[in-house]
C-alpha cells in the first residue's frame, strides 16, 4: 500500500515530469493563459496518461520490441481521439480555446516517456497509478501556472472577479504580460527554482 | 505570389513554432545545448516539416474532409475525426521512410543527424504544423510554404537559444535556478523580443 502512495505522489514534488524530466512541456505553456483550460487540459492527460499505461502495460508480454513505438502511439492517438471527442461534446467553448493543444496530447512526450519507462517493464496496476501520479504532477504545474497568470492577468480565477479592475472602477491594473505567452515560461523557471531551493538535491551541475 | 512570400515570412517570424506557439519544447530544451547538435536537429526538422505537411494535406483534402470521397459515392462521409491517428501515422512513417533513404543515398547527412531523425516523430511542432494546417484551411501550395517556413523558424529559435546557452556556461547563477531553470527564463525573454514582430503586416 504504501510503495502504491510513494507512485502516486513522488511524481508531484521529488520527480516532477516538468521540473525534473523535461517532459511535456508544449502543452503546459500553450493551455494556461486561464485557470478554467488549464483543469480541462489537466483531466485529459491525467485520463490519457492512467489508461495509456494502463493499456501498454496489460500487452507488454506479447509486445514485440521493434514494433512497440508504432503500437504504443496508436493507443496513445486513440485514447486522445477520446478525450478530444468528450471535451467537443461536453465542453465545446473550452474546446475552442485549446485548440490544437487536445491533439498534441499525442506528441507529448510525458506520455510516451511513461509508458517506454514504466509500463514496459511493470505490473498493470502499478502502470496505472504511476500514469495517474504523473498526470497529477504535471497537472500540478500547469494549475499553478495557469492560477498566476489568470489571477495578474486580468484578476480573476475561473472567470470571477478576485482583483476589481481599475477599468470596472476597481484599484488593480491588469499585467498585461501575464496574459503573454513570454510569462508562462518565467513562471515555470520560478517554480523551478523555488522546487530546486526545497530540495537541493535536484540542483544540477554544470 | 505575394501571398506566399508574405505567409513564409509570418510563418517564420511572427508565427514562430517554438517562441509563440510553444511547440516542440521537449526537444527545444533538451537538444540546445550546444550550436552543432542544435543545427543538425534544425535542418531535420526543416527537412520533414517540407516533407509531411504537403503529404498530410493532400490527404485531408482529398480523403478525411467531408464530401471529399464523392467520386466513389461516399459524399456523406466524414471522417476528420480520423484526423490525429493519420497524420501521426504519416509523420511516423514519413520520418522512417526519409531514415532509410538517408542512410543509403547520403550516408553523410545520416550520420550527422544521427539520434535526432527518430525523435523528430514526437516533435510536436510537425504534428502541431499539420494540425494548424488543418485548423486556418490552407490550400496545397499554402502548406509547402507554410511547411518550408514553420521549419526555418524552429531551426532559427534553437540554434539561437543554443549560442546562447553555450555562453550562459560562464555565468553565475543561483544554484536552483541551474540548467533547466535559467533556460526557461532565457526562453521566456528570447519569446518577448519574437513577440515585437507580431502585428507585422505584409
Amino acid at each position: 500500500m504504501s510503495k502504491s502512495i510513494k507512485l502516486l505522489t513522488d511524481p508531484i514534488f521529488n520527480n516532477n515530469p516538468i521540473a525534473l524530466q523535461i517532459l511535456g512541456i508544449c502543452s503546459a505553456l500553450a493551455v494556461t493563459a486561464k485557470l478554467e483550460t488549464s483543469i480541462v487540459m489537466s483531466m485529459a492527460v491525467i485520463f490519457v496518461m492512467g489508461f495509456s499505461n494502463l493499456s501498454v502495460s496489460l500487452i507488454r508480454r506479447v509486445l514485440p520490441s521493434s514494433i512497440r513505438i508504432l503500437v504504443e502511439m496508436t493507443i496513445i492517438a486513440s485514447l486522445v481521439i477520446i478525450a478530444d471527442q468528450l471535451i467537443k461534446a461536453f465542453a465545446f467553448d473550452v474546446s475552442k480555446q485549446l485548440s490544437v493543444y487536445v491533439g498534441l496530447i499525442i506528441t507529448n512526450c510525458i506520455i510516451m516517456g511513461r509508458a517506454e519507462a514504466f509500463a514496459l517493464k511493470n505490473a498493470p496496476i502499478p502502470s496505472l497509478i504511476d500514469g495517474l501520479g504523473n498526470g497529477i504532477g504535471y497537472s500540478f504545474v500547469l494549475l499553478f501556472v495557469g492560477f498566476f497568470r489568470e489571477l495578474f492577468g486580468a484578476g480573476k480565477l475561473l472567470g470571477y472577479s478576485i482583483f476589481t479592475l481599475n477599468t470596472d472602477g476597481g484599484w488593480y491594473i491588469a499585467n498585461g504580460l501575464a496574459v503573454l505567452s513570454p510569462s508562462a515560461f518565467i513562471l515555470i523557471g520560478l517554480l523551478i527554482w523555488m522546487i530546486r531551493a526545497w530540495k537541493p538535491e535536484q540542483v544540477e551541475e554544470e | 505570389m505575394e501571398h506566399y512570400i508574405s505567409l513564409f515570412i509570418k510563418s517564420i517570424f511572427v508565427e514562430n513554432m517554438a517562441l509563440a506557439f510553444f511547440l516542440g519544447m521537449c526537444t527545444f530544451l533538451a537538444v540546445s545545448k550546444r550550436v552543432e547538435t542544435a543545427v543538425g536537429l534544425g535542418i531535420a526538422v526543416v527537412v520533414v516539416q517540407a516533407i509531411t505537411l504537403p503529404v498530410n494535406n493532400l490527404i485531408y483534402k482529398n480523403i478525411l474532409q467531408k464530401g471529399s470521397l464523392d467520386w466513389i459515392g461516399l459524399g456523406g462521409l466524414d471522417l476528420t475525426f480520423l484526423g490525429l491517428i493519420t497524420y501521426i501515422g504519416v509523420i511516423a512513417s514519413m520520418v522512417q521512410i526519409l531514415e532509410m533513404t538517408l542512410d543509403k543515398f547520403v550516408p553523410k547527412l545520416y550520420n550527422a543527424l544521427g539520434i535526432f531523425l527518430p525523435l523528430i516523430t514526437v516533435n510536436c511542432a510537425i504534428l502541431g504544423g499539420s494540425l494548424f494546417m488543418v485548423e486556418r484551411d490552407y490550400n496545397f501550395g499554402e502548406s509547402v510554404v507554410f511547411g518550408f517556413g514553420s521549419g526555418i523558424g524552429f531551426a532559427l529559435a534553437i540554434i539561437a537559444l543554443a549560442g546562447i546557452r553555450e555562453k550562459l556556461k560562464y555565468s553565475n547563477i543561483p544554484e536552483g535556478l541551474r540548467g533547466l531553470g535559467i533556460t526557461f527564463i532565457t526562453v521566456g525573454l528570447m519569446a518577448i523580443a519574437f513577440m515585437l514582430f507580431s502585428g507585422i503586416q505584409l
